[in-house]
């Protein structure tokens, strides 16, 4: 196996051509909009649904409309659901979430070119949970919404967990004559809250 | 499916039987194409974005030595066991020991073009391992024993009536239910039960930054994911060439990707894998199989920017209108016309005449690979190697001699435009390719030249 790396990198080394400048990425960082606006044309285009609440306390009620024969209903913050699953669904290897009917996390930010949500181990907790839950409802408060996948990396900075996750709408496929499909494999539908 | 004795003209030829279906396949592919262009369009930064997106793979076939360290040294740091392959071979050989060490005899896979270059699912399934495929569109086309005919969308030929009756005889669908919402439904279900059951998940990557050694693996529907954070063991398999910089670099991929593949602003999953999660073990395969060889061709080296996005194949004429499966390689079009001749010569040696050379494939391209000036330079190396055939080199003998010499020329356009009036036959018969699925319009009357001396 180390022969293979040495015979890989000496041709590597060998074959490669003259080494050059990497590009400044500053021209890419445009001045379009990081308004609610912009992302929520984008988010919705994307197939997620958006709700707005100017307190957290909100947050719970909403949920029970939007969502209301979800069985079991794991949230990484209990204060954001009344029925919240009470077992310890923090240990195992992501199994134990196999029953999740809806998942509600928290988001470090938003993107308004695409949609799109970033979520992290941090917020996550289990790795597995916005994908393995029937539907997922994330939180995102407004002033973390940043214009393009520049500024959100520019944000993120290097990575402060094992795992991180761009989330743009439910999981969807549309391999069968290109018809859309919500609900592949992951969740089939995403609702983002948006706090003002 | 036994093509390795068919050529692309061949292959192309039983596609374009069904004509109707063959419409069907280039209209459906060239709204792909136009659902990209609007979001090229709508962004007034994309043509700097893809220049910068080139020059950073630039950089990175430059630096890859270095870059190929970096990424070792920091995914070992993250946990990770790195392992290298020099061939195809030598790839399905270490994924078959780990999983033997596992002791697993079925495992689920998202989608990698890599594991079909190295065809991993055969060399698998020939010691007793089971891989279950979980993008739907490879799932689909697994079911018929066929392989992916698109890089992005695995069953683009496939008619959603002979994935119901797929689905009927393997997933107990109800009988003649072509109904894209319920078979997509029987699909979850049916490849839920595979991630729950899995003890070993392999994966594709998109993106590995060598920085930070990560991993980044795009999908829309969450497949790579539900394998991998299930899974005890995540494989994860790439080509040397997949190798970014930086974190930061990401930025300018991601904006790319799915707007060239699907016309989507990005993919609903963006997942960034760093370090196996508790308990897991996450293995990285990194696979030469050619590429450094390919590094080495100055000419075609620029290849290895590809990112897999398949606009080449969307907007390609003759890939629209011949189909995946007529490249009879794993990747098909255009890209995978100049990728092919690199594994082998001879057995590709067709592979970069399927092409009008329109360029368009190169103007849709978001690393800017000069795909059409590739195709042309092939067809050199080809010939020059003599991998071509004895009819064609000699028909462009002829022609050499005729095209340079104006009195021939004047004379055999004289005779076919003749011949061609008196006894069209002799033209329009099934021992010309060029008549096969074609009229010839009726010769003119003179020549350009007798016209222009007339006219001018």
């Amino acid at each position: 196996m180390s022969n293979s790396r040495d015979k890989i990198m000496a041709a590597v080394k060998q074959n490669q051509p003259p080494a050059s400048q990497l590009p400044d990425l500053a021209p890419l960082i445009s001045g379009a909009p990081a308004s609610l606006e912009a992302f929520r044309k984008v988010a919705e285009g994307m197939g997620s649904h958006l709700l707005e609440v100017t307190d957290e306390a909100e947050i719970p009620a909403l949920l029970q409309e939007h969502y209301p024969d979800m069985e079991q209903v794991i949230t990484t913050d209990p204060l954001l659901h009344a029925r919240a699953a009470t077992f310890d669904w923090l240990t195992g290897d992501g199994r134990q979430l196999q029953q999740a009917d809806l998942a509600i996390v928290r988001a470090q930010l938003g993107v308004a070119e695409n949609g799109a949500l970033w979520l992290t181990e941090k917020e996550l907790q289990v790795r597995v949970l916005p994908f393995i839950a029937q539907h997922l409802a994330v939180v995102l408060d407004i002033n973390t919404i940043v214009p393009t996948m520049h500024h959100a990396y520019e944000k993120i900075g290097g990575p402060q967990t094992g795992f991180g996750v761009f989330i743009a709408g439910p999981s969807k496929t549309a391999d069968i004559e290109q018809s859309l499909v919500l609900g592949a494999h992951g969740a089939k539908s995403l609702t983002i809250i948006i706090k003002k | 499916m036994n093509t390795a004795i068919k050529d692309h003209a061949e292959l192309a030829e039983a596609f374009n039987a069904n004509e109707p279906r063959v419409n069907w396949h280039d209209e459906t592919l060239w709204w792909v194409r136009q659902k990209r262009d609007k979001m090229a369009w709508s962004l007034p930064e994309w043509e700097t974005l893809r220049e910068t997106a080139s020059l950073i793979k630039h950089n990175v076939l430059g630096n890859l030595h270095a870059y190929l360290e970096e990424f070792e040294r920091n995914a070992q740091q993250n946990g990770a066991i790195v392992h290298w392959a020099a061939d195809a071979e030598e790839h399905n050989r270490i994924v078959l020991e780990l999983l033997q060490q596992q002791g697993v005899k079925r495992m689920v896979k998202s989608k990698s073009m890599l594991t079909e270059e190295c065809h991993l699912n055969h060399y698998l399934a020939d010691h007793g391992i089971e891989v279950i495929d979980t993008d739907l569109g490879e799932r689909i086309v697994q079911l018929a024993k066929e392989p992916p005919s698109h890089i992005v969308l695995p069953c683009i030929h496939k008619k959603k009536e002979e994935i119901g009756d797929l689905f009927h005889i393997h997933l107990g669908t109800p009988a003649g239910n072509a109904d894209p919402q319920l078979l997509t439904a029987a699909a979850r279900l049916h490849l839920r039960s595979e991630f729950i059951q899995s003890r070993v998940a392999i994966t594709g990557v998109n993106f590995a930054v060598a920085e930070t050694g990560e991993m980044v693996v795009c999908t829309n529907e969450g497949n790579a994911d539900m394998g991998a954070h299930l899974a005890d063991v995540h494989i994860a398999c790439m080509g040397i060439e997949k190798l970014i910089p930086q974190r930061k670099h990401l930025g300018v991929f991601l904006r790319l990707l799915a707007r060239s593949a699907t016309g989507q602003p990005i993919t609903t999953y963006s997942s960034h894998f760093r370090t196996p999660k508790p308990g897991q073990q996450l293995h990285i395969v990194l696979v030469d199989n050619g590429r450094s060889r390919q590094l080495g061709r100055e000419d075609f080296r620029n290849s290895l920017k590809c990112i897999r996005c398949g606009a080449c194949m969307n907007t390609c004429p003759v890939y629209r209108r011949s189909g995946g499966h007529s490249y009879h390689n794993a990747i098909a079009g255009p890209i995978g016309a100049i990728l092919a001749p690199n594994l082998d010569m001879k057995q590709y040696a067709d592979l970069p005449f399927a092409s009008t050379l329109c360029g368009s494939c190169s103007n849709v391209c978001p690393v800017k690979i000069d795909i059409h000036q590739q195709l042309y330079k092939w067809r050199q190396v080809l010939v020059q190697d003599g991998q071509t055939k004895a009819a064609k080199t000699a028909g462009m003998k002829i022609m050499t001699t005729v095209l340079s010499r104006p009195g021939l020329y004047k004379f055999a356009g004289k005779m076919a435009r003749w011949v061609m009036r008196v006894a069209p036959g002799m033209v329009n018969n099934r021992f010309n390719p060029w008549y096969k699925q074609r009229e010839l319009p009726p010769p003119p009357a003179e020549s350009f030249e007798t016209w222009y001396k007339k006219n001018r």
